[in-house]
């Protein structure tokens, strides 16, 4: 949360919805709402424009509300926010929402690059905007979007949904072929075999991949990075065993897995876990020729 | 209205835990959580899983160090069956396919933490709660367990008897983010509350924004009382910009802390002679804190935690996340330079009381994970214990929701386990300002399920429309007044004046609550509706636990207070009690169990 003490404008800032045939008493209280807050919107961009900053960054947001009267059509709106040393385009964001327009939706919780849930378009490059600092970006101002490649939900927020459906056709979990006879005895992992899956275990679902990809955007049915990353997340996991590992091979080679990926390391750019994606999904491929070459 | 078995609220580690047994026993379960399972906080654990698992270590030692950690706050029953539970919870985790580090011969590692007789921390590198997570969420999937993401559980279905040990639960009433629906979730078995932290109702926390106590709070309102609420835990390595943790691991390995004069001062000014920097964590935030107060921190405001000294294999093999969040959120390289660190928020002991099976006094009314308070931590959590609570007691109370034979509790709940009335007298009166009679749950008729569950889903959706419909202030004010306040004044050091003064600002709080409403009116995805809502959850656990700061005149673990230098044990070997009468936080004790049908614990000095 910012620390830093501002001026404070009004809180509220929205648009009138959109009106219905009858009006219900809830209706009427409501669009009442919406119009009382269109004045208060002027006003605040008089005071807004009032406020001078010593250093300040200058935020160009991505605004969409399907149900809101204009906001049904795409635009974006400009946040002055101070700036210090060490903030985050999150940090930005948050300070937007809170001090000049409650409204300003987008998704976040962690705050330390974990829980993947702000993965956003900003200043042109998919990134988390919680470990994104200021200071990195170059240019005036920040200009922040959604995920490409989703349906936006509402100004930040993507539909997910597509990309949770290609995550979960992979299987996603562990399926040993056999365990240990002895319950409370673990399997045996080496300490090579542990390594040559780390990187690929530390996938957070941001979606931040899929969305730099150009063939995904192309094809809805490419499984995409995230999900090959984490079929090879277990085909290498040598506790599972080998049938398992063909299995998984087989769903990866289908028409519209690894074979779709053109090397073009988009994803791999982007990753904010900097997992080699397109070196795996390179992999798969190699072991899935292995696969299918009996002479091998 | 949805129906299933099994209702569980919240989706981190102990939520699916808790599904996991519940589909094990063959009950229908669903999952609803306002997140999405993977951005639960679990994925922010870093250090590891406590668990006897090796020769020379056996369950009763890992139960005397809980208990000892605890400062004899914990209740012997919930320790023992969680020392006992934790090694075959943490064997299964490992037949799940969770990526643990290894040792040369393929078993996971195992190291040394805080408080811990033994190095039976194991761990995955410095990011153990991300692969847990999902590890179980893999699990999940692999069953098919129903899961409504980004729906947030807004109230339980609760009957209206006067006593609350009368009362049932029959399930919980959600609201749709996306599309604004609220819907009734109908719990034929029961209702298990696992939301996770509190740490939104301070302003420096490690924890996630999604932590605002909402389990707590509703479980609360409901008429379950919240155990032991001030004790509230202290991380003393956190970064000074954020708030962001750095693992106790790093200390495990042997990171050391250094004031401004470059003193270990942990051995310096004799804070832990015997432990260093492993002391328990409520003890290396004091001594952090004492050196920045006796004008020896750096800037006034941290003290250095160094590893550079461990070497780049070592740090890059076991604490690499470590590297990237120093480097990502403070701008400091951990293998060149010291990294900045204070204590911050980081974990409550203390919330829904409930018995070693997960079970409320309340029918059908589950809790599990941080969440709750069984009692297990005690007055201090040891590091590596948070962990194994969820798999344990998220897994038992799955199990028992779902109808499963378990033992009897031994440990009591509810008002009946009462054993003296509190005495404390607050500033102001603490509770309700009118604090919303629709609040209550249990004013629902006491009758058929459905019927109470259809009238709490009118009720709510009586409530987001007015949120909707009124204007008003905007809920961040509130919220950052009682997070400053909180910080402020009922921080690692308390004093009555301290926490008197953060009891008016939270009713202040409370009062300016009262002209709340959303700005924003649409019906899609509005997190400024659900802001608000969760703003409310926290006034009430930040006014619960600062009137059990004020009610618990001594010093013990994490509670630290400036008129009251002793532990009092003859007195204060009591769980703090607090029941919500009419919206007036209603104060009593219950008697700390030392004594399990294993074990029986003396209370002992505590020495670092």
């Amino acid at each position: 949360m910012s620390t830093i003490e501002q001026q404070e404008p009004d809180e509220t800032e929205t648009e009138t919805e959109t009106e219905t045939a009858v009006e219900s008493p809830g209706d009427r209280r409501r669009r009442e709402k919406a119009d009382r807050a269109v004045e208060d919107e002027a006003r605040r961009e008089t005071e807004e424009a009032a406020d001078e900053f010593d250093e300040a960054v200058d935020l160009k947001v991505f605004r969409y509300d399907p149900e809101v009267q204009g906001k049904e059509e795409p635009r974006f709106d400009d946040f002055t926010v101070p700036f210090h040393k060490g903030m985050t385009v999150l940090d930005a964001l948050i300070y937007s929402r809170d001090h000049y327009d409650s409204s300003l939706t987008f998704r976040h919780s962690c705050r330390q690059a974990v829980c993947g849930s702000d993965a956003l378009f900003i200043n042109g490059r998919q990134r988390l905007a919680c470990k994104t600092q200021i200071a990195d970006l170059d240019g005036d101002t920040i200009r922040v979007e959604p995920l490409p490649h989703q349906e936006v939900v509402k100004d930040l927020v993507v539909d997910m949904e597509h990309f949770y459906e290609q995550m979960h056709a992979v299987e996603p979990y562990f399926d040993a072929d056999e365990l240990p006879d002895d319950e409370m005895e673990e399997q045996r992992q080496s300490r090579e075999n542990r390594e040559k899956i780390k990187m690929s275990t530390r996938c957070i679902w941001c979606g931040a991949c899929m969305s730099s990809c150009n063939i995904a955007a192309g094809d809805n049915e490419y499984l995409g990075p995230a999900a090959i990353n984490k079929a090879y997340r277990f085909a290498m996991d040598e506790r599972e065993g080998e049938n398992r590992k063909q299995e998984r091979l087989r769903i990866v080679e289908q028409e519209h897995g690894v074979w779709r990926c053109q090397t073009q390391f988009s994803c791999t750019e982007v990753c904010p876990k900097d997992i080699p994606l397109t070196e795996h999904i390179q992999e798969l491929k190699r072991e899935s020729v292995k696969n299918n070459l009996k002479f091998w | 209205m949805y129906e299933h078995d099994v209702i569980v609220v919240g989706a981190g580690g102990a939520g699916l835990r808790a599904a996991i047994a519940a589909h094990e026993e063959g009950a229908d379960v669903a999952l609803v959580t306002k997140l999405h399972p993977v951005r639960s906080h679990t994925g922010a654990a870093e250090g590891g899983i406590n668990a006897a698992l090796r020769d020379g270590d056996d369950w009763e030692l890992h139960a005397y160090d809980t208990m000892k950690g605890s400062d004899y706050l914990g209740d012997a029953p919930a320790i023992d069956v969680f020392a006992q539970d934790a090694p075959e919870e943490v064997v299964q985790l490992e037949h799940w396919g969770m990526p643990f580090s290894r040792e040369d011969d393929g078993r996971a590692s195992q190291r040394p933490f805080g408080g811990m007789s033994f190095p039976r921390t194991t761990y995955a590198g410095a990011e153990t709660g991300h692969h847990l997570l999902h590890t179980m969420y893999e699990q999940v999937v692999k069953r098919g367990i129903e899961v409504y993401d980004e729906w947030y559980v807004t109230n339980l279905a609760v009957t209206d008897h006067d006593d609350p040990e009368d009362r049932e639960c029959h399930g919980a009433v959600a609201y749709e983010i996306a599309t604004g629906n609220v819907e009734g979730f109908r719990a034929n078995d029961g209702v298990i509350l696992a939301t996770g932290g509190l740490g939104q109702a301070f302003d420096h926390t490690t924890n996630a924004v999604a932590n605002t106590g909402d389990g707590c709070a509703m479980a609360y309102r409901a008429g379950v009382p919240l155990e032991d609420m001030e004790m509230i835990q202290f991380h003393p390595t956190t970064l000074p910009s954020t708030g962001v943790l750095i693992s106790e691991g790093v200390r495990g390995e042997g990171g050391i802390l250094y004031n401004d004069d470059e003193e270990r001062f942990m051995f310096e000014y004799g804070y832990a002679n015997n432990d260093g920097e492993l002391a328990s964590r409520d003890v290396v935030s004091r001594a952090e804190l004492t050196e920045v107060n006796n004008g020896r921190g750096i800037e006034d405001e941290y003290v250095h935690l160094d590893m550079r000294h461990l070497g780049e294999e070592r740090i890059l093999d076991r604490l690499e996340n470590i590297l990237h969040l120093a480097e990502d959120f403070e701008g400091v390289d951990g293998l060149d330079e010291p990294m900045p660190v204070k204590p911050g928020q980081h974990y409550a002991m203390g919330g829904i009381e409930c018995d070693e099976n997960g079970h409320t006094c309340i029918d059908g009314l589950y809790a599990a994970g941080e969440t709750a308070c069984v009692s297990l931590h005690g007055a201090n959590r040891l590091g590596g214990n948070a962990l194994p609570e969820l798999l344990v007691f998220g897994a038992r109370a799955g199990r028992h929701a779902a109808g499963a034979d378990m033992k009897d509790a031994e440990i009591a709940t509810g008002p009946s386990a009462q054993s003296e009335p509190g005495d404390v007298e607050p500033p102001v009166e603490p509770g309700a300002v009118d604090a919303g009679s629709d609040d209550v749950a249990a004013d629902g008729a006491a009758v058929e399920p459905d019927e109470v569950l259809e009238h709490t889903v009118r009720r709510e959706r009586e409530r987001v429309e007015s949120l909707l419909e009124e204007d008003g202030i905007n809920h961040a004010e509130v919220r950052s007044d009682v997070q400053e306040t909180m910080t402020e004044n009922v921080n690692v050091f308390r004093e009555e004046d301290n926490l008197r003064q953060a009891l008016r600002d939270i009713r202040r709080g409370r009062e300016r609550y009262q002209d709340v409403a959303v700005a924003d009116p649409s019906r899609t995805y509005n997190t400024d509706l659900i802001h608000t809502m969760e703003t409310r959850n926290i006034l009430d656990v930040a006014e619960a636990i600062t009137l059990g700061a004020l009610a618990r005149e001594e010093f013990r673990g994490a509670h630290w207070r400036a008129e009251f230098q002793e532990r009092r044990d003859e007195e204060w070997i009591k769980h703090t009690m607090l029941a919500w009468d009419g919206g007036t936080p209603n104060l009593y004790y219950k008697p700390v169990l030392l004594e399990s049908q294993w074990k029986e614990y003396e209370p002992k000095e505590r020495s670092y």
